[in-house]
């Protein structure tokens, strides 16, 4: 080791040791974590290609003891990063090697479901399915369904403004929650939203969602619960080219129809979800819509009518429709796992996240299946395509030298051909880490400053979550000469990332 | 401008240009304009109070300050149909977009009210009113996708987007909805659009006030195509969106009589009900929807579901805002206040500290709107 790392241990060594025992004093023995072994299943969410084991882990159960810990951080100048489930997939919750990792998993409690009011008041730790789950002796449920809904926190789906395949309908985390208990990095505890539709004031429930983790720590949710649709049935479509898909997509919305849920998914990933969970995927189709409508039975009746009439007419090859609620869930299941089982075909894979116009779909994909080709790298798409928001996988292996930073490469260029075709890097999985550099080509120098002078408002001492989700100005400049001229670095002075 | 498309077909095939940029005849960039204005208030230091078509001007308190209009700024810059988004300039008649919006038998689902023949979709967004479709279809803040806005700084910048979800950055767009002008001047909104419903009908039941508290809840626990629910009178209005099959089995589960509704949520949602007329104030109460009836005096119009009651009265504000503060809402004194006194419910310390604080992040010399919102603001 160098001196200057042996400092530098030693240093972290003092810093982690104050910090125990500050945390001691309130904390009990099981819930601070300071061992290298303990620490290791913190050091990443669902980003695993970045891994850092934090200072110090803490699993508080209580909001005083919250309170505390954000207390001490303040007082050693300690950042912290708030952790749910860890199945962000940009990174937010990776910890930071002189930070505490705050962890909200014991927070896992469904505070009261009011089947009149038709809310649920939960803990940010508990699990999105869970609310679901509790909700179902009333005939209601919450609405937004990410595909790790069995694994997330809805503090995290909060933190992420998370959607799932019911969101065109529906709406986004942001539409759902009614309520947030915040505690700031002051240690103060703020209500925003509340029982009623609005609050007085600006609007900070929709600031606080979507915020990674940098404005509060999230301690409870209120969320809106809806009644269960009567039924509901999918249509599976195969078309021969996604032009086609993509066109049908864009045929349904024009005849008024808003689906209840409207995916799409093009060969490679039909292929990879057949594998995996058989779903009955027509795998020779270029690409395949999945279109649900719910309702009541004579309304369901009309609508799948209708739609399978615009499918034909948009020149699908095969329409199917779910017989039963298995048939339903066997046809979700496909799409539903598309992400594990990208996994089972390469040793690596890679989720990018953008959003455009839907009607730029051909465009993107054939731009994207180009730059697949000349970075010699997988892709797979699938794709809310309601709403356009794309997710292509890039397969790679980690283990071949170089493979990773090539695949992130072709990453950055999808999403600034997103942001080319109006739309933007990131749909619902967050900056985090992972999008700072296009965040540089998404917003100009002033709308990055203003983002910081809201986080300032917040936090003005930058405690929680720093360095993610907003880029800082040197780090732009530097990605913008590397960007523009080619890896010729104009501003040697600027530190270095 | 696009043809009128009449009705509804099954188009085999979607436009051959899905891309229909739609520019309306009043097509005018004064953004150079209202930059310079701005830019010369920070020189200054002379606060600004920015208005749109003036038809929402009671709204808040007053501000003594230099009027400029936003109105000018004015044109549709794109509308494709099938992606569900338009955006316009602020000055934009909102009248305009419906009417184009008409065409293509979409519409705004927050059904924001005019409150007069010149309201702008900047002053809509601004103000963040929504009429009686919002506890079903959602807010003014729900369907804002992107803004660009012009600072307190003089900058002009570019928040959220075109497209449906977005999560780059703060949603600075959702917090600049509602602010009432005073952490920044609206240039362009895009907002998110939608169908227009196929069939709508209305249904009156008679219910006193309590019982009809009680059915609204109820049934929006059910799954039915409830787009609005107001108590008035003795009636419990009901109406229903949706398809033709889906509305005659939710007519057949919730009865009542079918009633011409149009000219009843019109008036609610533009305060020409003659609930609304006369001289005696106004106020909003926006509590959670199954709150009982809260024991004030006055007339009481219950909309969205039981979550907005309107109420005609005399009585102090202190006493009507803690009768609300108990139920856990808020209460905006709406009609007939002078524009010095406390207009929004009073924020608790830390918030306000919060609200201020943003307030000196987008608007660190208060030129916008000062006071409009809270006179600390
Ligand atoms: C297989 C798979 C499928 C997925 N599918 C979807 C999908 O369909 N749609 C979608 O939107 N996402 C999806 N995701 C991404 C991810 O599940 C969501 O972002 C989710 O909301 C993260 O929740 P979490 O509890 O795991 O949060 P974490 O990963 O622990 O944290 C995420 C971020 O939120 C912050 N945070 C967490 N809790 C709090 C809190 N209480 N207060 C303040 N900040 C907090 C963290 O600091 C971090 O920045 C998927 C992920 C995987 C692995």
């Amino acid at each position: 080791m160098h001196q200057a790392d042996t400092a530098a241990h030693q240093n972290a060594e003092h810093q982690r040791h104050d910090l125990v025992i500050a945390l001691r004093t309130f904390l009990p023995e099981n819930a601070i974590l300071s061992e290298e072994e303990d620490l290791r299943p913190y050091e990443c969410d669902g980003l695993s290609a970045y891994r850092q084991v934090p200072l110090v882990a803490v699993l508080p159960d209580t909001l005083e003891q919250v309170q505390q810990c954000l207390r001490v951080c303040r007082e050693q100048r300690t950042p912290v990063v708030v952790r749910g489930a860890g199945t962000g997939l940009s990174g937010g919750a990776l910890p930071l090697s002189d930070g505490v990792l705050l962890s909200l998993a014991k927070f896992n409690r469904i505070l009261n479901i009011d089947p009149v009011a038709r809310t649920a008041r939960v803990q940010p730790g508990v699990r999105n399915l869970a609310i679901s789950e509790a909700a179902v002796p009333f005939g209601l449920y919450y609405a937004p369904d990410p595909s790790s809904q069995i694994a997330c926190t809805i503090g995290g789906n909060v933190a992420e403004n998370s959607g799932g395949v019911h969101c065109l309908k529906y709406g986004l985390t942001v539409h759902n929650v009614l309520e947030v208990k915040m505690i700031t990095s002051e240690g103060e505890t703020l209500t925003l939203g509340g029982g009623a539709l609005d609050a007085p004031g600006y609007d900070l429930l929709a600031l606080i969602t979507g915020s990674e983790g940098l404005l509060g720590v999230i301690v409870e949710v209120t969320v809106k619960l809806l009644p269960k649709p009567e039924c509901a049935q999918v249509l599976l479509a195969a078309f021969h080219t996604v032009e086609a898909a993509g066109a049908a997509v864009a045929a349904i919305i024009a005849n008024g129809i808003i689906p209840g849920g409207l995916e799409m998914m093009d060969n490679a990933a039909i292929r990879a979800a057949e594998d995996f969970v058989q779903a009955g995927y027509p795998t020779d189709a270029a690409a395949i819509l999945l279109c649900e409508v719910d309702g009541n039975a004579a309304e369901v009746a009309d609508q799948v009518a209708q739609v399978e009439a615009i499918l034909a007419a948009c020149g699908a090859t095969q329409v199917r429709l779910s017989r039963s609620e298995a048939e339903r869930a066997r046809f979700w299941a496909g799409r539903k796992n598309a992400f594990p089982a990208v996994g089972r075909i390469s040793p690596d894979y890679y989720c990018m996240d953008g959003t455009i116009p839907r009607r730029e779909l051909a465009r993107v994909l054939t731009r994207t299946a180009e730059l697949s080709k000349s970075y010699g790298l997988a892709v797979a798409n699938v794709f809310h395509a309601g709403d356009g928001n794309l997710h292509p996988l890039i397969l790679y292996d980690a283990n071949r030298p170089g493979e990773l930073e090539r695949t992130e490469e072709l990453g950055g260029k999808i999403l600034e051909l997103c942001v080319e075709v109006g739309g933007t890097i990131t749909g619902e999985h967050g900056v985090g880490i992972e999008k700072l550099n296009q965040m540089c080509v998404q917003f100009n120098a002033d709308e990055l400053n203003q983002f910081h002078a809201v986080k300032h408002a917040f936090d003005p001492d930058g405690l929680l979550n720093p360095g993610k989700a907003i880029p800082t100005l040197h780090r732009c400049a530097e990605f913008g000469a590397m960007h523009v001229h080619h890896g010729q670095l104009p501003h040697p002075e600027l530190e270095r990332f | 401008m696009n043809a009128p498309t009449g009705s509804r077909h099954l188009d085999a095939e979607p436009p051959k240009d899905q891309r229909q940029t739609l520019v309306s005849p009043a097509d005018n960039d004064a953004s150079a304009q209202l930059i310079e204005a701005i830019q010369e208030a920070i020189r200054d230091r002379k606060p600004l109070a920015i208005y749109g078509g003036n038809n929402k001007a009671f709204y808040g308190r007053r501000t003594d300050s230099t009027p400029i209009s936003a109105a000018g700024h004015t044109g549709i810059l794109s509308y494709d149909p099938t992606e569900l988004v338009l955006t316009a300039r602020a000055g934009t008649s909102l009248a305009l977009i419906e009417s184009v919006l008409a065409e293509h038998l979409q519409l705004i689902p927050f059904e924001p009210p005019n409150f007069g023949p010149t309201a702008t979709l900047g002053g809509a967004i601004a103000c963040g009113l929504s009429g009686p479709r919002r506890p079903y279809v959602g807010a003014t803040r729900d369907f804002v996708l992107g803004v660009t806005v012009l600072t307190g700084r003089g900058q002009r910048l570019r928040f959220g987007g075109q497209v449906m979800k977005n999560v780059a950055g703060y949603d600075i767009a959702r917090l600049m909805t509602g602010s009432l002008g005073t952490l920044g001047v609206l240039l362009d909104i895009s907002v998110k659009v939608l169908p227009a419903p196929q069939t709508e009908i209305t249904l009156a039941l008679e219910r006193d006030t309590e019982t009809a508290i009680q059915t609204m809840n109820a049934l929006a626990g059910r799954p039915l195509p409830l787009s609005a629910a107001c108590a008035y009178g003795g009636i419990l209005y009901i109406r229903l969106s949706g398809t033709p099959s889906a509305i005659t089995t939710a007519r057949e589960t919730i009865g009542g009589t079918t009633v011409d509704g149009s000219s009843l949520w019109q008036g609610i949602r533009e305060h020409t009900h003659p609930f609304f007329a006369g001289p005696r104030p106004l106020w909003r109460l926006s509590v959670p929807s199954a709150t009982p009836v809260i024991d004030l005096p006055g007339a009481l119009l219950i909309d969205w579901g039981g979550a907005q009651r309107w109420l005609r009265t005399d009585a102090k504000a202190p006493v009507i805002r803690k009768a609300v503060d108990r139920v856990g809402g808020h209460a905006t004194f709406f009609r007939g206040h002078d524009g010095r006194d406390e207009v929004f419910h009073p924020l608790k310390t830390g918030l306000l500290r919060l609200h201020r604080r943003l307030k000196e992040a987008f608007d660190p010399q208060r030129i916008l709107n000062p006071g409009r919102m809270y006179e600390e603001l």
